[in-house]
């Protein structure tokens, strides 16, 4: 349990936060948050790790996108107090310096335009290609649906994610 | 005497250079400026110091060069093409170059703005004698080094050649050249010399984005910052009366909840507005916390009255005003050539369609945000924004700062698509930290930033033609829109100076829903209108719907009307280019294909779309774009902002819809507002004419033929015609779908 202490203007309140053990890119971190924080938040907030992306907050666009326990998964609708000894990767943790398979096809085919939504495309994609190793346009296709991009990169990330899954056959 | 040259007094004044304390170059020079050689500058050199400067080469004395790229980012890709401009007359290897984006204060960089797809046109010229000055004066200081005339060195990959053979690298001359006077007999190269221009180069900023390192606005952060949610009116028309912020306050992480809207207001009162201001007509309750989550939540936690201020207003009036405006008088007349009266009087026959468009929120996948610290002393702004002078100078004047006190750094853009010229987000972060003393962060929600948004407007055009002896000889466009009309050149757009009888007005209806730029403005439903007419007239003519486009624009070539926007002969050779990739006509059975070609923000498009049918239900494959933009400076960002722009367009034109109700918009997040997914993603395959010519923009002339094409397509597939957007509505409607 942790107090702080906020003196402000008028208004004067002690906040009152749980403290929760996170296992995140092969660390444990410690974080002091409302139980029903979502992981995102979280994670941009309180920890740094910035490249998990925030675009609705309703699990419709995957700009959020972490693996957890392997699994591709929407962190906006994570709650901290839920995370209990799972295993978190963020984009920031996917590799030591941006070699992973998915995230050199990617810039192999210069996917990105604004390039917000890509680091959730690129854990989605990664998460995909642990379970399909030699998919078809259309599996790409449906597992990458639920990630928007609004500049439209679509086709680049489809053959981007194609070259990444050669890359780890 | 030698002969005066304009352009060598203008680059004198545009170029600055100076020693490096490292050792090296620095050249500092003011694209703006350099981008106008018609402008007056002040003659005396050394009056100008480097704030004068919006952009700076450096070239260290190990040969490595730095480009300062003065443009907002928003995914355009100006800032890895503008660098490779000058790093190409430069004549530097690609690999020693660094692109940095600019050092992002507004006092040192002046009038930096993204919109209209203008950036590299305006900086072909500019950009290409700043680096071939540059290396002038690299190459001089050389000769000077050798004792030998200049001519008879040449640069090549950052090291200078004499004819001895002796050869020196750009870092070695650098800080010398830095003395010397900035050169008037520069040569740029010959197109066909380019070796960086015209190469697929990288995206600049691609290692951070796979990486997730910080970038964008909604990435900054400073000590002590605090976050602020913003609770604006519920529906347009309305204005907060009082609210109830005990619930909010216990949520845990508010410290408080304040409202603000004064000082925007201020400005409306004093008659200082401008085209900037909008969403600033109330005052607005923000949360202020320690985390996000925590001002969003107390964000919910709010009880708030609000009053209706003007009327509210719902899609069913704004139809029937509109039709309204149509059937009116009161147009104003934005071309006219010839007799239209007396064309459809002695007409054969007559057409007439009207098209409709719905509102549409930009939904940027970075919502709106800002970071805002007002001290007494100054005030620090950091975010994305595309005007970031204009907006600098704005909250100075909002709140009582001298212009020079106030700091604006910008970030890279999740999207702009026009959302981000206005500034309102901006305003309203400075007001908060203005009123808590404190750095913040304001964070808009997707519901935020689609309820309380600055939408496409909805438009009405009706387009009617005449028709005799087989030929068309009148052409009328009526367009009513709510709030604004198409801005002064669009009516010379195609088909002026086709049709000899030719007549374009627009009326408006003034609304209170906000409305303002999109992507693309006006020409991204004025295009889909005008290209799905000409289709319908091409198959009451009985020809070949390409061939009439061709037919039509021998009219225009060869015109002496100034006015005129496009080039006849340009359209032509990018028609027939797509008309050849595409095969049209001759495609597979169950292909149908959709034709559709527009010129916007100076580049000449045309697209073939092609679709199938699933259970009766249009699939769209595939569509093949031809695209005249001039030489294609890097051609892998070029596509991509063409195939972004194609199903962007096909996109919106296919699924989107924000229609209001009393005035609250229909839709606030992805859950029911659809966006086109990769599912839905045709194939896009982009062809270059190739030409020698300047280049210019990308990044919105891809998405206004796109609805024509895709629609000439439903209608070769379907026998059925789309006249209002969002498309699957009129399906649906039609009962091609359930």
């Amino acid at each position: 349990m942790r107090v702080i202490l906020c003196n402000f203007q008028y208004y004067f309140k002690p906040i009152i936060m749980q403290n929760y053990k996170l296992h995140i890119n092969g660390k444990e971190r410690s974080v002091a948050a409302d139980a029903d924080t979502p992981l995102l938040w979280v994670l941009r907030d309180e920890l740094n790790l910035v490249g998990t992306k925030f675009g609705c907050g309703i699990a419709q666009c995957g700009a959020c996108t972490v693996h957890i326990d392997g699994v591709a998964t929407r962190s906006c609708q994570m709650q901290v107090s839920s995370l209990d000894n799972l295993i978190i990767t963020t984009i920031e943790g996917l590799s030591e310096d941006g070699n992973h398979p998915v995230q050199q096809a990617w810039k192999e085919i210069d996917v990105p335009q604004c390039g917000y939504c890509q680091s959730g495309q690129i854990m989605t994609a990664a998460a995909f290609l642990e379970e399909h190793k030699n998919p078809s346009e259309e599996e790409i296709r449906k597992a990458m649906n639920g990630n928007i991009c609004r500049c439209a990169s679509y086709n680049r990330i489809e053959k981007a994610v194609k070259v990444a899954a050669e890359k780890m056959a | 005497m030698k002969p005066q040259n304009k352009n060598n007094l203008s680059r004198r004044n545009f170029l600055k250079t100076s020693i490096l304390a490292s050792g090296g170059m620095l050249i500092g020079f003011n694209l703006i400026t350099a981008c106008k050689p018609e402008a007056v500058m002040p003659v005396d050199i050394k009056k100008l110091n480097f704030n004068d400067f919006n952009a700076f080469i450096k070239i260290s004395d190990e040969g490595y060069v730095t480009i300062f790229s003065p443009n907002p980012e928003i995914g355009q890709g100006v800032k890895t093409s503008m660098p490779m401009i000058i790093a190409e007359e430069l004549d530097v290897d690609w690999n020693k170059v660094n692109v940095v984006q600019g050092a992002l204060d507004s006092n040192n960089f002046k009038r930096q703005m993204a919109g209209g797809s203008q950036s590299i046109r305006f900086g072909w010229n500019a950009l290409r004698e700043t680096g071939a000055t540059a290396k002038q004066m690299l190459i001089n200081a050389a000769a000077v080094k050798w004792n030998v005339t200049a001519s008879t060195c040449k640069a090549s990959k950052g090291f200078i050649i004499n004819k001895n053979g002796d050869k020196l690298s750009y870092g070695e001359v650098a800080k010398d050249a830095a003395l010397l006077e900035v050169p008037e007999d520069v040569h740029l190269k010959k197109i066909k010399d380019f070796t960086i221009i015209g190469q697929e180069i990288v995206n600049v900023d691609i290692d951070k984005i796979i990486t997730g390192e910080p970038l964008f606005g909604l990435d900054y952060k400073s000590e002590g910052m605090l976050y602020a949610s913003v609770l604006r009116p519920p529906s347009f028309g309305q204005k907060l009366e009082s609210f109830d912020a005990t619930e909010a306050k216990k949520v845990t992480g508010v410290i408080d909840v304040i409202t603000i809207g004064e000082k925007a207001r201020n400005q409306i009162r004093s008659g200082k507005s401008n085209w900037t201001f909008k969403l600033s007509n109330t005052d607005k309750i923000v949360v202020i916390a320690t985390n996000t989550w925590a001002a969003f939540k107390g964000k919910k936690a709010l009880s708030a009255i609000w009053v209706t201020d003007t009327k509210l207003e719902s899609t069913e009036d704004h139809d029937k005003i509109l039709t309204k405006v149509l059937d009116g008088e009161k147009q104003k007349v934005r071309r006219e050539d010839g007799d239209i009266q007396k064309a459809f009087l002695k007409a054969d026959r007559i057409i007439e369609k009207t098209y409709n468009s719905p509102f549409l929120p930009h939904n940027c996948m970075e919502p709106m945000n800002f970071y805002a610290n007002v001290t007494p002393e100054k005030v620090h702004l950091v975010g994305p924004i595309q005007t970031p002078k204009l907006t600098a100078s704005i909250v100075a004047d909002m709140l009582g700062y001298d212009v020079d006190k106030v700091t604006l750094e910008m970030t890279r853009m999740g999207g702009g698509f026009g959302r981000r010229l206005y500034g309102d987000f901006v305003y309203e972060a400075a007001e908060i930290s203005n009123a808590i003393k404190k750095p913040v962060k304001l964070i808009s929600s997707r519901e935020d930033d689609m309820t309380t948004g600055i939408y496409r407007p909805a438009i009405k055009y009706r387009i009617k033609a005449s028709i005799k002896d087989g030929k068309v000889t009148g052409y009328h466009l009526k367009e009513a829109a709510i709030n604004g009309n198409m801005y002064g050149l669009l009516p010379n757009f195609f088909p002026a100076g086709c049709i000899p009888n030719y007549k374009v007005e627009s009326a408006n209806y003034r609304g209170n829903i906000t409305t303002g730029a999109w992507r693309a403005p006006y020409t991204n439903f004025l295009a889909f209108a005008e290209q799905s007419f000409f289709d319908e007239l091409a198959s009451e003519l009985n020809i070949d719907t390409i061939q009439l486009r061709l037919d039509l624009l021998q009219n225009v070539k060869g015109s002496t009307d100034k006015r005129i926007q496009y080039s006849g002969q340009r359209m032509e050779d990018t028609i027939k280019l797509v008309r050849e990739k595409a095969n049209w006509g001759k495609t597979e059975p169950g292909v149908y294909q959709g034709f559709s070609a527009y010129y916007s923000h100076n580049t000449h498009v045309a697209e073939i779309a092609e679709i199938e049918l699933k259970d009766g239900f249009p699939v769209i494959k595939k569509v093949i774009v031809a695209v005249d933009c001039g030489v294609v400076v890097n051609p892998t960002g070029a596509r991509n902002q063409v195939e972004g722009g194609v199903i962007d367009g096909i996109g919106h034109a296919m699924y989107a819809d924000l229609s209001f109700k009393d005035g609250k918009p229909s839709h606030k997040n992805f859950n029911t507002y659809r966006l086109i997914r990769m599912q839905e993603t045709p194939k896009v395959e982009v062809h270059f004419v190739e030409n020698e010519l300047s280049p210019t923009g990308l990044g919105e002339p891809g998405l206004p033929p796109a609805g024509g094409a895709v629609a000439n397509a439903i209608n070769a597939a379907l026998g059925k015609r789309m006249y209002s957007q969002p498309f699957i509505k009129e399906l649906k409607k039609s009962r091609v779908l359930g």
